[in-house]
């Protein structure tokens, strides 16, 4: 490969910002500038899909009308673990407005067994809520009237919904046989061949950065003061306001998908697989997206299901699961049990981890926790042993910052456990442990924020309303998905369109990349028409662990620099000049030594001899090559501080405020970038504070599968969010962007938990932190301090 | 009761037994993908026949006009007006009155369509996302929404918009706790809260 050395800005700016010169594909487009010096890069630029989103007039899946279209229901088992001895549909198939019944041949979900243990012709049912079949009518009311009247006759089996129940030996097994699963693309970690004993899957002592490092044991005897905790996480369930849905269009194997889906890459390959269909027969088209937090990468078996009844029956169907279908069948943030201990010097010194962790993803796998605590501080001797555990629930997804959420909770509050041990501040603590430049530069400017001082006595405020405040840090690694390719179009009337296979599930990618396309052109933003999320358009990445800023802007620049490459030679011809004495700048080419000899990009476009020309780039590999597989040098690092009010007497805990200090490598659009941490943030506190799923131990339900009894944050609950966005420089790509989305969720339950201890001087070690857990704490504490 | 009669020719399985038939030529008129093999077999479900015999046909006035839908009397409002009169600005977010993302104004007052059933609506008129905007002049609060990025996926947005701009309606200079009090029904995952606060107080501004 051609090769060429340029120049690119490196650092922080106001911190330590300088140049780095790097070896590059020589069909790499030169270093852009900082933003400072920039036009609509790094500024805030209105959502191009806003207007939609306030008239109503922007189509999700669930507002997908087609000609024909059948309505589609499943019927899900109430009873969580059995055989199925018989299935009878001939009623359901009868009912008037039915014109398509279809039984499920095998499961498409969770972990696969790698032999079915059952001797039926049907998969065993390992959860409360698994789909059997499903019917295709008229309309949903139709369909599930339809779906009631089918009889399965089950042989029910002992069930486990719990997991500490689970791990007990003699448990109702979940699995007779070990299991496997695949990965999906939101970030979740998954060690292949490992053994079960039991419902008990491990241990794995991987993790994204390899395995244990050092000796335990003698980092431990190094050691001036240890401290070993054990903390737990509930299941969190996702709850995308638009559930999961598909529209499939079977069309005689010329198959159209709309999908809600976060990513229309592997829906696609997914189906084409699924009903031995070659890719290019499958097309997908999603073009909103109401939400997704990691749940929704795959086809998921309602979208098999939509497939069969659409092939059945010749017609379009839909099926949108209903608000507590999605709670418990598409996908769950795994709980947590973490035995996390930590040894140090007097001066902080690290000298041994230790983390063991248990976590339930119900029938799936991927409940592993251990990448934060591996990765964060520096400790050479290191160790982690995760085990997956089975219970008749169902299957756990990625979800926002997968694992690092449940590890950040139990570590940053050890951290803060041990720099309260060694009377030391927490951030001083962090200062001297964690290598990270960008952390520091973030610690640093909010410690002037707020004007931080080492934190008071704990729980040394007079009356029963106590305050607090603490503070959590961030690790998430930046991953490069290379499966990310942009088309950009400019038209003879000067129009520019981009195209990609990449969706928006909110996080405002269309916007970011007629950004990026429009700084290249010389253009504004509205002048770029950005087509995504559909298949037919080159390759894009999963919308999933942060990946997609910086994944696919540079190939949105690089498409667009070598659009600028072929429009300039025509400029220079036109202008009567050479190509590198030609600038384009706010809509016009000009002569960089004398500028008001231009021509308008419009112009320009008319005397192209052709109508439209085209160009196409692919994701390259980091300037500089990646550190580990696709996983990017440095990391996306951030620190969250934040102040609660404890009232003592009811135990209410109310999150006063959140400074949230993060860093996305070169920000592209502020306003949305403000969005995604907030949104991250409230959704921290949702779990440090409200959501937990509720399973009933006798029935094997969830009990409360609905947004009302599942609690979730409110107007009232969300607390004042600030916002310090540090620009970072790494060099890495033609953009040097990368995403926020997992980064904003991961510190805040911690910070929040510290908060709460610096309030009222009792360690709350389970979330969520309800009125009831700290009133419970406080009067141990009470009875503790009596005796 | 005007807006309930029933308008026999036009109810029911009849109509919608004749949109059906149509509709297996016109799914296999939308193919887009591939070399475009059209093998499409009209179907004639006889079963049609026999379905949904309880529909009825109302009137409702929407966002001005006066429309027709055949519904059954189990239909909700937020269903009728997605699926009949295909206005899907109005979201379904939960289906028992837990989000707020269906919320519409009846006679002005913000309501949860999904806990109404259409034949409930009688003559009083409903207003959706569809209708906010006048003459196709967004109104302040949309404006607003698109200025301070109070959208993420967008699709809590509708019904948050329609209790924002009712809350306008009713107090021209809220303070920040009366939207909050406004809002506190509205569920986003999104977490578009402080931007919709900081929306909505804008928009009060500049109305
Ligand atoms: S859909 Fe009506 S309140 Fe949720
Ligand atoms: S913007 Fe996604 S739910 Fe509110």
């Amino acid at each position: 490969m051609k090769t060429k050395r340029i120049k690119l800005p490196h650092g922080i700016p106001g911190y330590n910002l300088g140049e780095i010169e790097r070896e590059v594909p020589s069909t790499e487009p030169p270093a852009l500038a900082v933003n400072d010096k920039l036009k609509v890069i790094g500024k805030r630029i209105k959502r191009t899909d806003a207007l939609a989103k306030v008239n109503g007039s922007a189509v999700f899946t669930a507002d997908v009308h087609l000609p024909g279209m059948l309505y589609g229901r499943m019927l899900r088992s109430d009873i969580p673990h059995a055989r199925i001895k018989s299935i009878d549909v001939s009623a359901a198939r009868e009912y008037p407005g039915v014109f398509a019944v279809h039984i499920f041949d095998r499961r498409y979900e969770g972990a696969n067994p790698k032999k079915n243990s059952s001797d039926s012709e049907f998969p065993d049912v390992i959860y409360a809520g698994q789909p059997i079949a499903g019917v295709a009518a008229v309309n949903p009311d139709v369909a599930q009237e339809a779906v009631s009247l089918i009889k399965v006759e089950y042989e029910p089996m002992d069930f486990v919904v719990t997991m500490d129940e689970a791990r007990k030996p003699g448990a109702p097994l979940v699995y007779q046989t070990d299991v496997d699963q695949e990965a999906s693309d939101g970030g979740e970690e998954i060690e292949e061949g490992l053994k079960s004993k039991g419902n008990v899957r491990g241990p794995s002592t991987k993790s994204f950065y390899g395995g244990p490092r050092g000796d335990l044991e003698k980092g431990f005897a190094e050691a001036d003061v240890i401290v070993e905790r054990t903390y737990r996480t509930q299941v969190q369930t996702h709850c995308p306001l638009e559930t999961h849905g598909v529209v499939v269009d079977y069309n005689h194997g010329n198959v159209t998908i709309y999908a809600s889906t976060q990513s229309t890459k592997n829906t696609r390959n997914e189906f084409a697989r699924t009903f031995d269909l070659p890719k290019s027969r499958v097309r997908v088209i999603s073009e909103f997206i109401g939400g997704g937090f990691g749940a929704k990468h795959t086809l998921g078996s309602f979208g098999v299901m939509a497939g069969y009844l659409s092939k059945k029956s010749g017609r379009p169907v839909k099926i949108m699961l209903d608000r507590k279908e999605d709670h418990i069948s598409a996908g769950n943030r795994p709980n947590s049990l973490q035995i996390i201990k930590v040894g140090a010097k007097k001066d902080g010194t690290l000298t041994a981890l230790k983390q063991l962790s248990y976590g339930t993803a119900g029938i799936g796998l991927g409940a592993g926790v251990g990448n934060i605590a591996q990765a964060m501080y520096a400790c050479p001797n290191f160790k982690t042993e995760q085990y997956d555990v089975f219970t008749n629930t169902g299957p756990g997804a990625a979800f926002r910052a997968p694992g690092n959420v449940q590890g950040a909770f139990a570590l940053e509050q050890l951290i803060d456990e041990l720099a309260e041990r060694l009377d030391m501040d927490p951030l001083k603590l962090r200062d001297k442990i964690d290598r990270s430049v960008i952390r520091k530069v973030e610690r640093e400017h909010g410690t002037k924020i707020l004007n931080w001082q080492k934190p008071k006595k704990p729980g040394s405020d007079p009356g029963p309303v106590k305050k607090g405040i603490g503070v959590a840090q961030a690790h998430w690694p930046r991953f490069v998905n290379l499966d990310s390719s942009v088309e950009v179009r400019v038209m003879r009337d000067g129009a520019v369109e981009v195209r990609s296979a990449v969706q928006d599930i909110g996080t405002g990618t269309k916007t970011t990349l007629a950004q990026v396309v429009a700084e290249e052109l010389g253009l504004r933003a509205e002048d770029v028409t950005v087509l995504i999320g559909d298949t037919l358009f080159p390759i894009g990445p999963s919308s999933g662990g942060s990946v997609v800023t910086g994944s696919i802007t540079p190939p949105a620049r690089n498409a667009a620099y070598k659009i600028k490459t072929k429009l300039t030679d025509i400029a220079a011809e036109e202008l009567n000049t050479d190509a590198n004495n030609i600038l384009l700048e706010n809509g016009y080419f000009m002569l960089t030594d004398e500028p008001s000899k231009k021509i308008s990009f419009k112009e320009l476009a008319a005397k192209m001899r052709v109508e439209q020309i085209t160009a196409t780039a692919s994701r390259s590999d980091d300037y500089g090559g990646f550190m580990l597989g696709t996983i990017g040098f440095e990391e996306l690092g951030s620190v969250q501080f934040a102040e609660v009010s404890v009232d003592t007497e009811t135990g209410f805990v109310k999150v006063d405020k959140v400074l949230a200090v993060h860093s996305c490598g070169r920000p592209i659009n502020i306003a949305q970038i403000e969005s995604q941490i907030n949104g991250g943030v409230i959704m921290g506190i949702a779990y440090a504070l409200y959501e937990d799923r509720v399973m009933d131990k006798n029935t094997g339900h969830q009990m409360n599968a609905n947004l009302d009894q599942y609690k979730m944050p409110f107007s009232f609950e969300i607390p004042d969010i600030q916002i310090e966005l540090i620009e970072e420089y790494g060099a890495i790509s033609s953009t040097d962007a990368t995403g926020i989305g997992e980064p904003a969720n991961i510190a805040t339950a911690a910070a929040v938990a510290n908060a709460v201890y610096n309030a009222i001087g009792v360690r709350i070690t389970e979330i969520p932190i309800t009125p009831a857990r700290i009133l419970a704490a406080l009067n141990k504490e009470k009875k503790v301090n009596n005796e | 009761m005007k807006n309930k009669k029933s308008k026999t020719e036009k109810t029911g399985n009849i109509s919608r037994r004749g949109f059906l038939k149509g509709a297996g030529i016109a799914a296999a008129g939308t193919v887009i993908v591939g070399s475009g093999i059209l093998i499409s077999k009209p179907h004639s479900h006889e079963k049609d026949e026999k379905f949904v015999p309880g529909t009825i046909s109302i009137n409702m006035k929407v966002n001005g006009k006066i429309r027709e839908m055949n519904i059954e009397p189990r239909t909700t409002l937020a269903d009728a007006l997605r699926s009949e009169l295909h206005l899907t600005g109005t979201k379904v977010g939960c289906n028992r009155g837990a989000c707020s993302a269906c919320t519409v104004w009846i006679d002005g007052i913000p309501t949860l369509s999904c806990m109404t059933l259409a034949v409930e609506v009688g003559d009083r008129e409903v207003t959706t996302i569809e209708g906010l905007a006048k003459d196709d002049r967004l109104h302040p609060v949309q404006e607003a929404f698109i200025e301070h990025d109070a959208t993420q996926c967008g699709f809590c947005t509708p019904g948050m918009i329609m209790t924002a701009a009712h809350l306008l309606a009713r107090n021209p200079s809220p303070t920040e706790d009366d939207v909050k009090k406004a809002t506190s029904g509205n569920f986003c995952r999104c977490g578009t809260h402080p931007k919709v606060f900081a929306a909505t107080l804008d928009a009060a501004h500049k109305a």
